[in-house]
């Protein structure tokens, strides 16, 4: 259910998700849907060739999952805005946490906007991506 | 590569197939694509499956692959998101680069602004912007990783 207005409070946390384990095929398959066939996320050798220790996540893949799992609690079609800002690096095998809390609520003539912040954390604490939403309601 | 660089503009369709397969690849729970009207949210990201290389914002001088990290993401939407049906005319621009020397070098900062116009009407009704970080080779005073 999308909450309403009125009940939606400045502080509301947002659900929380936790996805299984990063695996290579979740890069794969995000890379084949977005067209962004970059070979750093699934090829270890050119990966390794470019200084990593292997292949490392998509943060598109991490920042758009996060971006629908807002959009499910306040409609798909309310989304305004979207940013969003990559930090640590995922690997395969990281368990990531998905959640945030509104920061704001407020009026633009007659349009009433409220105002997300989001991470996505690794399960040692470190953040992989941080991002900010603008909902209409 | 200079800022005011643009690419041709190009067509996009939004498809119900490629929505869904979209939406599965990150995860949404949602129906998109037959319940659910519009795209996720950062949809515009397959813009690329529709855009080729006269339409990238580089020309003929592309940035290395190998040393492009992307730093940050933005949709801005006119309304709702695209959805299922939509045509939509595409086209980046780089809106600025500068320079920045860190821990691993120096670093030149690309800032790209893809305009998504409605092909009927030509109103806007999508904008993203992409940071795209070119790690440059380290700094020679010895700061290296």
């Amino acid at each position: 259910m999308t909450p309403d207005w009125d009940t939606l409070a400045e502080g509301d946390a947002t659900p929380v998700r936790v996805e299984p384990p990063l695996t290579i095929t979740d890069f794969v398959r995000y890379q084949g849907a977005s067209g962004d066939l970059n070979p750093i996320h699934h090829d270890p050798e050119f990966a390794r060739k470019a200084g990593y220790d292997g292949p490392f996540a998509v943060g598109m893949l991490s920042a758009g999952l996060l971006a629908a799992h807002v959009a499910e609690w306040l409609g798909p079609e309310n989304i305004r805005k979207y940013r969003t800002r990559f930090s640590e690096q995922a690997w395969p095998g990281d368990v990531l946490t998905y959640g945030g809390r509104v920061t704001r609520k407020r009026r633009e003539g007659d349009r009433r906007l409220v105002e997300v912040e989001l991470s996505a954390t690794r399960q040692t604490g470190g953040v992989h991506l941080r991002a900010w939403a603008t909902f209409e309601l | 590569v200079k800022a005011g660089q643009r690419g041709e503009p190009f067509l996009i369709c939004v498809e119900a197939g490629k929505v869904r397969e979209f939406a599965r690849a990150v995860r949404a729970t949602a129906r998109y694509g037959s319940d659910t009207p519009v795209s996720p949210p950062t949809f515009l990201m397959s813009a690329a499956h529709w855009a080729g290389a006269a339409n990238a914002a580089w020309g003929t001088e592309p940035p290395s692959f190998e040393r492009l990290l992307h730093g940050e993401q933005e949709f801005e939407f006119v309304g709702p998101p695209p959805r299922v049906g939509d045509r939509l005319i595409g086209q980046v621009r780089i809106d600025q680069i500068y320079t920045k020397h860190g821990r691993r070098g120096r670093m030149t900062f690309i800032e790209t602004v893809t305009d998504f116009r409605r092909e009927s009407t030509g109103e806007l009704a999508a904008t993203s912007r992409a940071t795209l970080i070119e790690m440059g080779a380290p700094e020679e005073d010895g700061a290296r990783p």
